[in-house]
């Protein structure tokens, strides 16, 4: 156990914990500003796969990485459209419209992937970039200032989504039609427009974090790669009590438990590695068990919006 | 004109109760769009499927047995969604119901076969019902949002599985060869469900999930409890108001979702496999929830429902060795199915608006 805790180990850990974060950190704050507008997109896994996918299919076509990225936005536009179109415009119960979506992005990454590429192939993703200056910091630059553009990318993406949430008429306008989507639309708001604008951008998030996974983090695509991720990232808004600063709290922590679960493989400490994977979902339902009692919860969240009602 | 509403009346109810049914045949045309872009010609890729599906006696039996756990584990969706809440923990219930069923079986190999077998059947459902059962649990005393738990507690049993294949439960046999093959040491034969037809898998599994499916509909409209149940699914606020304890009959439809889902994984092994094996449930845990979703969560409305489902599986396998289109668009179709039938219900939930204002 002591060869745990030496000082290069624990920044490995902290390093590689950082760069786990990052699919997790995007699709979880897309999944928050949906949430905050009332809409649970419980079809983020399905809308991650169809990012992986397109973004890989296109970087490696096109040999452009930022094609690639592109593509996936593309991809997890469209498929929050569909979820927007089916849980905003046509009501649908969320919790099981959102299996539907994760059925079809399965399905569809799957097909895909088994026509045009038929096997596993790697590609040579987003590199390291060390930050000038403060890349040079000991220690704290190689863990902070050394990663890929996606992971900054989605660091940055924290103070902005807080930003934009809580000091912008746009950010305004998503928390009031979260909470009481009919005073809104009496002061002019259109709903439907706000829901769709935030399933959408939760969307276009989503599928980049599946490319954060097939363009940076894993480099390649395989059948169901996620396997289960973007649950994870439902769950971590959740955790975070609808906030990006909490999400991110809750990514850290999770992503760090998963390092560390990965680093006690590698030293071969003798705890099956099967247990050692399965402790990031324990610690995510002891996490839920915590802050379920924390209600702030949007108070329209699931709840379909029909104008005239009560 | 009382005889025009009458009429718009009957109309309305007709495609109220038909949209639902349109979602197949719907999803199936989407289907043979993409196929026929894949330039394969739709006609020959769906004749193949369902043929091979219902076309003949082999491909019908196979069916029959995919269907099996998919109605299981659908009557346990029925159940749960009837009682409001959302279990989509299928697939880790079926996983340890079947671990418990093979590790108890081959444990006590040596009770008689009529007491070993529904004993390996019913502790199959009982741990299901536990691994139900603290979703449900944490959802009455904490709040803890079920969907969330569940597919959580999918991921647990999961990893559960692998390590138990691979350490405690390993078929001593591939220690020995050095295969090390993940599946569990075979059930003693008194613990294997009988075969209905000779050269076939069709197993006795089907007739008890047939009668697991009117015994759910007499529990759900014929019992007190199953009112409940209903009751705090249609409206948790007035069911409370009447005094029933809305938290209590949510944990229990989560217990009972989990009973039928380990029940399903349980009649795997037994009747199919015979052993555990890794990926047993194959995402019967979510093609059930189609399934139940699709025979308007009503429990005999799953029964022909499964059969579909489960011929769709066994066909598309077919279909994609005649014609290469991969397998994977079945699981297209199942998602469309779901997305069409949640959004077709907007029609009923307007009609019955309209009616609550006219008074």
């Amino acid at each position: 156990m002591a060869e745990l805790f030496t000082l290069p180990v624990l920044l490995g850990i902290i390093y590689s914990g950082i760069r786990l974060a990052t699919p997790y950190l995007y699709a979880a704050i897309g999944e928050t500003f949906a949430q905050r507008s009332g809409v649970l997109n419980l079809g983020v896994d399905g809308i991650m796969l169809m990012g992986a996918y397109t973004g890989f299919y296109v970087a490696m076509k096109t040999g452009n990485l930022f094609l690639g990225l592109l593509g996936a936005a593309t991809a997890g536009l469209l498929m929050g459209l569909l979820m927007s179109v089916v849980s905003v415009s046509l009501q649908a119960e969320q919790g099981i419209s959102g299996i539907g979506l994760n059925l079809f992005g399965l399905g569809l990454s799957t097909l895909l992937f088994k026509v045009t590429l038929g096997g596993v192939e790697s590609i040579r993703g987003f590199q390291p970039i060390r930050v000038p200056l403060l890349g040079q910091i000991p220690y704290l630059g190689e863990i902070f200032f050394n990663h890929n553009l996606l992971v900054y990318g989605a660091f940055l993406l924290v103070p902005l989504a807080n930003y934009v949430l809580n000091n912008t008429t746009f950010g305004l306008k998503v928390r009031a039609v979260g909470q009481n989507p009919q005073a809104a639309d009496t002061l002019g708001v259109n709903v439907t427009l706000i829901r769709y604008t935030t399933v959408c951008l939760g969307g276009i998030l989503a599928g980049i974090a599946g490319a954060s996974l097939s363009l940076a983090l894993i480099n390649l695509f395989q059948e169901n790669m996620t396997s289960g991720m973007g649950f994870i990232a439902v769950a971590l808004v959740y955790f975070g009590g609808w906030r990006p600063w909490g999400v991110l709290g809750g990514a850290l922590l999770f992503s760090f438990v998963n390092a560390l679960q990965l680093w006690v493989q590698v030293k071969g400490i003798n705890i099956p590695s099967d247990i050692a994977v399965m402790m990031p979902y324990i610690l995510t339902i002891i996490a839920l068990t915590l802050s379920g009692r924390r209600a702030r919860q949007p108070q329209a969240l699931t709840k379909p919006f029909e104008r005239g009602e009560n | 004109m009382p005889a025009k509403t009458e009429y718009t009346r009957l109309l309305n109810r007709t495609i109220e109760a038909l949209l639902p049914l349109l979602a197949v045949p719907v999803a199936l045309l989407i289907g043979a769009g993409m196929i026929y872009a894949l330039g394969v010609n739709p006609f020959q890729a769906y004749g193949t499927l369902f043929q091979g599906a219902f076309g003949n006696v082999s491909g019908f039996t196979q069916s029959l047995v995919k269907a099996t756990p998919l109605l299981l584990v659908g009557l346990g969706v029925t159940i749960a969604f009837r009682g409001g809440v959302i279990n989509i923990g299928g697939e880790g219930q079926l996983i340890v119901g079947a671990l418990a069923a093979t590790a108890f079986s081959i444990g006590f190999s040596d009770l008689p076969r009529i007491i070993l077998l529904p004993l390996t059947l019913l502790i199959a459902a009982l741990s299901g019902a536990v691994w139900g059962g603290v979703p449900g649990v944490l959802k009455a005393r904490l709040g803890v949002n079920e969907i969330l738990s569940t597919v959580m507690m999918n991921a647990i049993a999961l990893q559960l599985s692998n390590y138990l294949l691979r350490g405690p439960m390993i078929d001593p046999a591939e220690i020995e060869r050095g295969t090390q093959i993940a599946q569990s040491d075979l059930l003693p034969q008194a613990a294997w469900l009988s075969r209905l037809m000779p050269r076939t898998l069709l197993h006795g599994g089907a007739i008890l999930a047939v009668i697991m499916a009117v015994l759910v509909y007499i529990f759900l409209w014929r019992t007190t409890i199953g009112y409940r149940i209903r009751a705090v699914g249609l409206n948790p606020d007035a069911a409370r108001y009447a005094g029933i304890p809305v938290q209590f009959y949510q944990a229990l439809s989560l217990i009972l979702g989990g009973a039928f889902a380990g029940l399903a994984g349980g009649v795997e092994v037994s009747g199919v496999h015979h052993r555990m094996i890794e990926g047993l449930s194959g995402g019967y845990g979510f093609s059930g929830i189609v399934a139940a979703l699709f025979g308007k969560l009503h429990p005999l409305g799953a029964i022909p429902a499964s059969v579909l489902f489960g011929g769709l599986l066994v066909g598309a396998d077919r279909m994609q060795r005649a014609t290469q289109v991969p397998s994977a668009l079945i699981t297209v179709i199942l998602g469309l199915v779901v997305l069409f039938v949640v959004s077709s219900e907007i029609w009923a939930r307007r009609r019955a608006r309209r009616r609550e204002t006219r008074g």
